[in-house]
């Protein structure tokens, strides 16, 4: 194949904006700066327009696939398999009470 | 290096140090020793690691003992391994190459390690990578680059460098990779060294912290076909803790590449040579070195058919909208909650304004790329788009590899598109970055086994190119029997390994 190039040949075109990015870092929860916001509107609209060309050869008649080598689901055996003590599991925890991991408010005073 | 006996102990390979140690000829406490030193001699230079294992040389005297009491042990008891950071490890810091983990030590083994230990490997440290995996160049590692041992200046690959370059500056012989669109076979390529991504759910993936659920794959780092081999026969195999693990009973890969190592004719063997991955746009020389490979393979017998993949065109593409969309579902555990870092924002704030800081604050510009990118290509309204389309194109490119393995048992291309490039050459140019994935993509999509073998110094800059071989799904074992024949070919022709004529470090 040809090697693609990176020129920002539709750029311009992109749906993406810095609102667009605001509210996706959002959703994501990453507190972006406004320097990353532009930066990245930028960055992800040269990516997008590039990754757009899948939809070139993706029609109604191919099906998709979600996973490499099919599988079919199955059932353990229900018996008890080794867990992590609570010790264990709240050793790497940045803050907890024991038995429990500690966080700050979870619903905002809007809330 | 060091001293005549460390040079030595460094030199030889996993095979061989394991039969040195089962014959009593060198201990594992001289073995691990002679790396530790290596490590310590070279790695401020190289940067391969991220943490070394404080308890290897106790690990190593435990072998040591078991083997003067009689124990039957396996054929790399004793011999140092190291493991990339992305994989858990018990009593060692986890952290994936990011800041949102440093100093993480998880609460349990991956499997793969599991499986090391019960083999009475010595686990030397953890290797750097681009954080979380992302990157061909180790570069958005949050501790720093790892540098190519073949030039200093330049990158080792990625995302698993740390690994390549511990390998190819002979700091162990061995190390563990893991392979989403490329990452053992990339840094292999450009670092002289041999990379194996198997079979998709050949290989436990429990304890590997997740990229991509669909196409990540842990898999061997070695300087020869048989190191990795020996390597994958420990690490592979059906886990129940893995619920895309394969529940095949696989044939020994060493004993393929023992065979592979003698055997003189490749004839009836039908070699692909993928069209659309013999461009005009790599590097002259790496086409250089892969023609000259293919003749050697035509001179032995082989039978060269030309393939093609038409749809491979859209595999950068696709994989960059699935890889995105897999791996922000795969980083949102890192809440601040349960494990890793926590930064409150100034002011206080709920928990979710404690969890966009501390997600703000460690990840670095490419994780925060992809999770955004991710987050879009789910979003309502462009799913279909993206995701539904990239997922078509996967269909597509399953069924190129079907077309192709019907004319050809392996098939081959370059193993990555040019040698190793300048630190910061492509740092601020994330599409350039990707697409230097070309080659190894495909596989990874199709969940196809992959190996990149050396195959000679590129002419024009003298640094080295790998061929990547592929077979279909479960037919690892074509990888390790054709790569031990070709590696014997090929060291024949030059008349000493690819890795011995590295500069010499330290």
């Amino acid at each position: 194949m040809s090697q693609p190039t990176s020129e920002p040949r539709a750029a311009e075109e992109s749906k993406l904006t810095p609102d667009v990015v605001r509210h996706l870092a959002g959703l994501a929860r990453i507190a972006l700066t406004d320097v990353e916001v532009t930066k990245l509107t930028g960055e992800l609209g040269i990516i997008l327009a590039s990754i757009d060309k899948v939809s070139e050869v993706a029609t109604d008649e191919v099906p998709g696939t979600s996973h490499p080598i099919s599988l079919v689901n199955v059932y353990r055996a229900d018996v008890p398999g080794v867990t992590l003590t609570a010790a264990e599991a709240l050793a790497g925890a940045p803050d907890h009470d024991g038995a429990r991991f500690r966080v700050t408010a979870i619903l905002g005073e809007e809330q | 290096m060091a001293s005549t006996t460390g040079e030595t102990l460094n030199t030889l390979t996993a095979a061989e140090l394991g039969e040195k140690l089962e014959s009593g000829e060198v201990s594992s406490v001289e073995v691990t020793q002679a790396h530790l030193d290596r490590i310590a001699e070279v790695d401020p230079d190289v940067h391969a690691f991220l943490h070394l294992n404080e308890r290897a040389l106790e690990t190593a005297a435990g072998v040591d003992a078991r083997r003067r009491a009689g124990d039957a042990l396996g054929p790399l008891a004793g011999v140092p391994i190291a493991i990339k950071d992305v994989l858990c490890t018990l009593g060692m810091p986890s952290t994936a190459g990011s800041r949102i983990l440093e100093g993480w030590i998880p609460p349990y083994d991956a499997t793969v390690v599991a499986r090391l230990r019960d083999a009475h490997l010595v686990l030397l440290g953890k290797t750097n990578m681009d954080e979380f995996a992302m990157g061909s160049s180790t570069e958005f590692s949050a501790f720093g680059p790892t540098h190519n041992p073949w030039d200093l200046d330049r990158i080792p690959g990625g995302s698993g460098g740390g690994s390549a370059a511990a390998v190819a500056a002979f700091e162990s012989p061995i190390a563990l990779g893991s392979d989403t669109g490329g990452s053992i076979r990339q840094p292999a390529a450009v670092t002289g060294s041999v990379g194996v991504k198997p079979t998709y759910g050949g290989v436990s993936r429990y304890g590997a912290i997740a990229l991509a659920s669909s196409l990540d794959q842990v898999g061997p780092v070695s300087r020869t076909v048989l190191d990795a081999a020996l390597v994958h026969d420990i690490i592979g195999g059906h886990d129940p803790r893995d619920s895309t693990s394969l529940t095949d009973v696989w044939p020994g890969f060493a004993e393929a590449a023992r065979a592979g190592a003698l055997q003189e004719s490749l004839a009836g063997l039908r070699v692909g040579v993928v069209k659309e991955l013999d461009a005009p746009g790599f590097q002259a020389g790496v086409s250089q070195r892969f023609h000259e490979t293919l003749a050697i393979l035509s001179g032995a017998g082989a039978e060269i058919v030309e393939v093609s993949a038409p749809n491979f065109e859209y595999a950068v593409a696709a994989y960059y909208l699935i890889l995105p969309a897999e791996a922000s579902s795969n980083l949102a555990k890192f809440d601040s909650v349960r494990f890793g870092l926590r930064v409150n924002p100034a002011g206080g704030g709920t928990v979710e304004d404690v969890m966009a800081a501390t997600r703000e604050a460690g990840f670095g510009p490419e994780v925060k790329r992809r999770i955004i990118l991710g987050t879009y290509a789910l979003s309502a309204g462009y799913y279909d788009a993206y995701y539904g389309s990239a997922q078509k194109v996967r269909t597509l490119i399953q069924r190129d590899f079907a077309a192709a393995f019907s004319q050809a048992d392996v098939l081959v291309s370059p193993a990555a598109p040019t040698t190793a490039f300048r630190l910061g050459e492509k740092l601020e140019d994330p599409l350039a970055m990707y697409l230097n994935d070309v080659t190894t993509i495909p596989a990874n999509l199709a969940g196809i086994p992959g190996m990149s073998l050396p195959m000679g110094l590129a002419p024009e800059d003298g640094l080295p190119t790998g061929i990547q071989i592929m077979a279909p799904a479960r037919a690892d074992d074509r990888l390790y029997r054709l790569g031990a024949t070709l590696e014997r070919l090929l060291v024949e022709k030059w008349g000493h390994t690819l890795l011995s004529q590295a500069p010499i470090l330290g």
